[in-house]
């Protein structure tokens, strides 16, 4: 029976390569014989390998004697029982005193009290071996490389958001009709967003709601102006100043001062 | 376009398809590399030749339970792996027994998993193997509390090169009994 523990452990600097071949525990050792087992059924499994006892025909006064030798260490040394272990025992306690009452005179197999257990310890048993299997099974990530060549995808182009469409879409509009109605007006005039900005919202502060396209005096302005015009307008948006809506997908689009007050 | 013609040609859709995929891919992926044209046994005849075409070369064409891929052939995995020292670390006993419970008796709940190993399952042990994509949730049994039913993933069968859970060893050979000779 083999035990791998995930570390080298040493007890009172004395590597420890195997479990004892007595019951005595040095108290300091337990623990790690503990976290060896996987539990209540594992140390039984142990015991009854060990001993080579006949797991079909388990002489329960001896495990169970070993067994609660082996939970009293641990309550010696103070250890937080599993409550596994002490169930384990009040069941060993209890197939042990069933099998001292006397017996009926025909015996079925069933009727044995160590039935239940030997079928659990053979199921944990065999769990136990095919957990190794698995374990030494080749995988991927482990012992198997698997093949992925690279080559160049042609990703899908992701269709920009509806309304920021219709917002494009309604702007070249504007810059069409404003191509169309050029005036050769030369001149630089300094032009600031930020002064846009005030002159939207003094416009929205007259007309609280404004349809987009109103926004933009073709006649008046040149394309410059224009640009000027609704960079002022995605900024207050983004600041929060005004609201852009729209009631259906390509309807028209509205523009509204965002206050609350409306002053006169 | 224009349609394969020609045997060699066929083969050669099917193989950069294959070196080029992340995952295994299934015969149903692999028919549409050829726009519903082909035959699925004219595709399994492909698949076999193509097998056949990479015995002399480094890589294997293997069949995994979701479908086709290559792999690098078992004598290269020394080298490989110093490529990449950070390999998959090793499961603790108690996740290796949780998995060969769901394995060998899916699909099975926390309960079950208790009954037979004895001991309280660690909610990490199931996270770990969800985390792997190993097992997954199937349903709830109709008991009170509806507790989740667990079985194994495709995933879990690609990841250990199997075709189905009937390619694991056989269960009952685990079973040591020493039944007296009487």
């Amino acid at each position: 029976m083999e035990f791998t523990t995930n570390s080298p452990v040493k007890i009172k600097g004395e590597p420890l390569s195997a479990l004892p071949q007595d019951l005595y525990i040095p108290p300091d050792a337990l623990e790690v014989y503990l976290e060896t087992f996987e539990g209540p059924l594992d140390l039984l499994l142990y015991l009854i390998r060990k001993h080579n006892l006949d797991i079909l025909d388990i002489p329960m006064a001896d495990l169970t004697v070993q067994y609660m030798a082996y939970v009293d260490k641990m309550k010696t040394v103070n250890l937080e029982l599993a409550a596994e272990y002490l169930l384990m025992s009040a069941m060993l306690i209890e197939i042990k005193s069933r099998m001292l009452l006397p017996k009926p005179t025909e015996v079925e197999e069933e009727d044995d009290p160590r039935a239940e257990l030997v079928r659990r310890l053979m199921e944990y048993e065999a769990i136990k071996l095919a957990a190794q299997r698995l374990d030494a099974l080749p995988k991927v990530g482990e012992q198997i490389d698997v093949a992925a060549a690279y080559y160049q995808q042609i990703s899908q182009v992701q269709p920009p958001e509806v309304s920021l469409d219709d917002l494009v879409e309604a702007w070249r509009n504007v810059l069409k009709r404003a191509k169309l109605n050029q005036h050769h007006k030369l001149g630089r005039a300094e032009l600031s967003v930020r002064e846009h900005m005030s002159l939207l919202l003094r416009r929205l502060s007259a007309t609280p709601v404004l349809r987009f396209d109103e926004l933009f005096d073709l006649e008046a302005e040149g394309v410059p102006k224009l640009v000027v015009n609704f960079l002022a307008m995605l900024e207050l948006a983004k600041e929060g100043l005004i609201r852009i809506t729209q009631q259906q997908a390509f309807g028209v689009i509205y523009v509204q001062a965002n206050s609350s007050s409306e002053d006169s | 376009m224009r349609e394969p013609d020609s045997i060699q040609e066929m083969k050669h859709i099917l193989e950069a398809a294959l070196l080029t995929s992340p995952q295994p891919l299934a015969l149903d992926d692999l028919l549409k590399l050829f726009a519903g044209r082909m035959e699925r046994a004219t595709l399994r005849m492909l698949l076999d030749e193509l097998k056949a075409d990479w015995v002399e070369k480094t890589l294997d064409l293997v069949q995994v339970a979701s479908g086709y891929r290559f792999q690098a052939k078992v004598e290269y995995s020394e080298y490989l792996s110093r490529l990449n020292p950070e390999r998959q670390p090793k499961y603790s006993r108690a996740v290796m027994e949780t998995l060969a419970i769901i394995a060998y008796r899916q699909p099975v709940t926390r309960g079950d998993i208790e009954q037979i190993r004895g001991v309280a399952v660690n909610p990490n042990v199931i996270r770990q193997l969800q985390e792997r994509d190993w097992i997954d949730v199937v349903g709830q049994r109709e008991v009170p509390g509806r507790p989740s039913l667990y079985a194994t993933t495709k995933h879990f069968l690609d990841d250990l090169n199997l075709r189905s859970l009937a390619e694991l060893p056989p269960f009952e050979a685990f079973a040591q009994t020493e039944i007296p000779l009487e």
